[in-house]
């Protein structure tokens, strides 16, 4: 489990980048929190770089939707999910399990 | 509709056909192809660059175009449009309800260097291939005629595979019909500090060589020494096939503000398409990615409804990758030009256009973040 802000410093429609060998990105989105792998799979974009709306985030560069939940893009240019790891939230603080790693089916 | 025939099976074309399925299409399905589907943008950049494959390409995976249960013809041309169909070049005919056509725009090349061997252009995966093969040859002279993001990004990878590389461009200053002057020059200054030469406002004349090219010539009488050539001089849309179909073509396939022709039974889509813009008010040809990825969804919704009942209003967006920097620009350029954050000198910043009290555009170099979301606003 890694310490990623409290939840008063992600406000609805934000993410953040947490720097590491693999940088995991936490995303506040309309249902709750969301921790994907924050590069995108098509080429090397920064996910938390992306628009929020609804359960997605929309790739800052060509626009791929992942679904928060899943990982999974819904449309191109991506054709690969992102793995999505658990995020905890405890006392105001968001933790992600950056061990727990999911991969999609 | 039973029958819909889609022609050309790169972006617009597939995406179409997605669309089609995803919208309840179950009739026939047929793609008619020169080329199968693969993403064009890598090509001039990471391509070039020997990052990514052939394989990488591919628009979709082998389920993904399976579950489009269509029928392929790839690798042969479409010759002909008329009351009985589509005429492939193989002598097959086609009939069908709807047509989708997305035949894309072709590399323009320079009449003076036809015969030429070392003269590039670049549109095609052959093309890219082609290139790639002549820059492995070893470090030579590399002249890039013209400086738009092609010429731009071409020039970029030529540098990073250690040619001496020139770029030429007939317009003072690159780019400034898209992105307006100021970030126009700021953006030739990227080739400077790239290590490539730029010299702008100068047309070239011809080129020198008997079989192979060894220099290009400019107007003003200097001849630049080239080892090879990339010309990056545009494109122009693929409409030969299109003559005696009865639809009207100038400069790309005429089409309302929903991509329909004056036939309702057949669209244009993608870089071939020129479609009446709301947010501009006149017919434009978008030449880029996003614009022929989102065009299919509304152009197949006026296919299936017979009518346009949909229209595609959305600001034109673009990337480009040079020189080890991400450029974005979205809307449209105006004279009035505020950087809003960063600073140009630092080459890391964002810039928007204003048309009085409203946002009109967005440039940024490496801002990804405050780029999508003025981008949003506009
Ligand atoms: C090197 C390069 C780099 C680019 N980089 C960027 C970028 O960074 N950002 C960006 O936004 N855009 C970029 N673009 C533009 C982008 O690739 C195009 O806008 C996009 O490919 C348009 O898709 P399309 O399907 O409309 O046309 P095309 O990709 O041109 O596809 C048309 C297809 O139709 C086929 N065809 C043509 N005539 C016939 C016929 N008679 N019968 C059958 N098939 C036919 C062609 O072979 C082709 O496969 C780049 C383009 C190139 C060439
Ligand atoms: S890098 Fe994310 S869609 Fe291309």
């Amino acid at each position: 489990m890694i310490r990623a802000c409290s939840v008063s410093e992600l406000p609805e429609g934000e993410a953040l980048r947490l720097d590491g060998p693999v940088p995991v990105s936490v995303f506040h989105a309309e249902g709750g929190f969301y921790a994907l792998d924050d590069t995108c799979s098509h080429q090397d974009a920064s996910l938390a770089d992306g628009w929020i709306e609804d359960c997605y985030v929309e790739c800052p560069l060509h626009a791929a939707r992942f679904d928060l939940r899943t990982g999974v893009p819904n449309c191109l240019p991506a054709k690969n999910a992102v793995r999505t790891y658990p995020v905890v939230v405890a006392d105001g603080v968001i933790y992600v399990d950056t061990e727990a790693r999911r991969d999609v089916a | 509709m039973r029958t819909v025939a889609v022609v050309g099976t790169s972006l617009a074309g597939l995406r179409a056909a997605q669309e089609l399925r995803g919208r309840g299409f179950d009739g026939r399905l047929v793609m008619i192809g020169a080329e199968p589907p693969y993403d064009r943008p890598p090509l001039s950049k990471d391509f070039l660059l020997g990052k990514v494959s052939a394989e990488d390409l591919a628009l979709a995976g082998q389920d993904d175009l399976a579950a489009l249960d269509a029928e392929w013809h790839l690798g042969v041309r479409a010759e002909r449009l008329g009351a009985a169909g589509v005429t492939l070049e193989d002598g097959t005919t086609i009939a069908a309800d709807g047509y989708v056509v997305a035949t894309g725009a072709a590399a323009r090349t320079l009449d003076a260097a036809r015969k030429l061997n070392g003269v590039h252009t670049l549109r095609t995966l052959d093309d890219a291939v082609s290139l790639k093969q002549g820059l492995a040859a070893g470090p030579g002279s590399v002249v890039v005629i013209g400086a738009g993001f092609i010429g731009a990004e071409v020039a970029s990878a030529c540098r990073l595979l250690g040619h001496d590389v020139t770029v030429i461009e007939a317009m003072p200053v690159p780019l400034a019909p898209v992105i307006g002057p100021e970030m126009g020059t700021v953006c030739a200054g990227l080739h400077a500090e790239g290590d490539v030469r730029l010299i702008a406002g100068v047309p070239v004349a011809g080129f020198a060589g008997a079989d192979r090219v060894t220099g290009v010539r400019l107007a003003d009488g200097r001849e630049i020494p080239a080892d090879l050539v990339v010309a990056g001089v545009g494109a122009r849309p693929a409409t030969e096939w299109l003559t005696g179909s009865g639809l009207a073509v100038d400069d790309g396939v005429l089409v309302d503000s929903g991509c329909v022709t004056a036939n309702p039974r057949v669209i244009a889509v993608g870089d071939v398409a020129r479609y009446r813009c709301r947010l501009r008010g006149r017919r434009v040809r978008a030449e880029h990615w996003t614009a022929a990825n989102e065009q299919a969804g509304v152009a197949v919704a006026n296919l299936l409804a017979g009518e346009t009942v949909t229209h595609f209003a959305r600001h034109g967006y673009f990337w480009s990758d040079q020189y080890g920097r991400r450029l974005q620009f979205a809307g449209v350029a105006t004279e009035d030009v505020r950087i809003v954050e960063g600073d140009v000198a630092s080459k890391r910043f964002v810039a928007t256009y204003h048309r009085g009290e409203s946002l009109a555009g967005v440039f940024a170099i490496d801002s990804p973040r405050p780029f999508t979301r003025l981008r949003r606003a506009l």
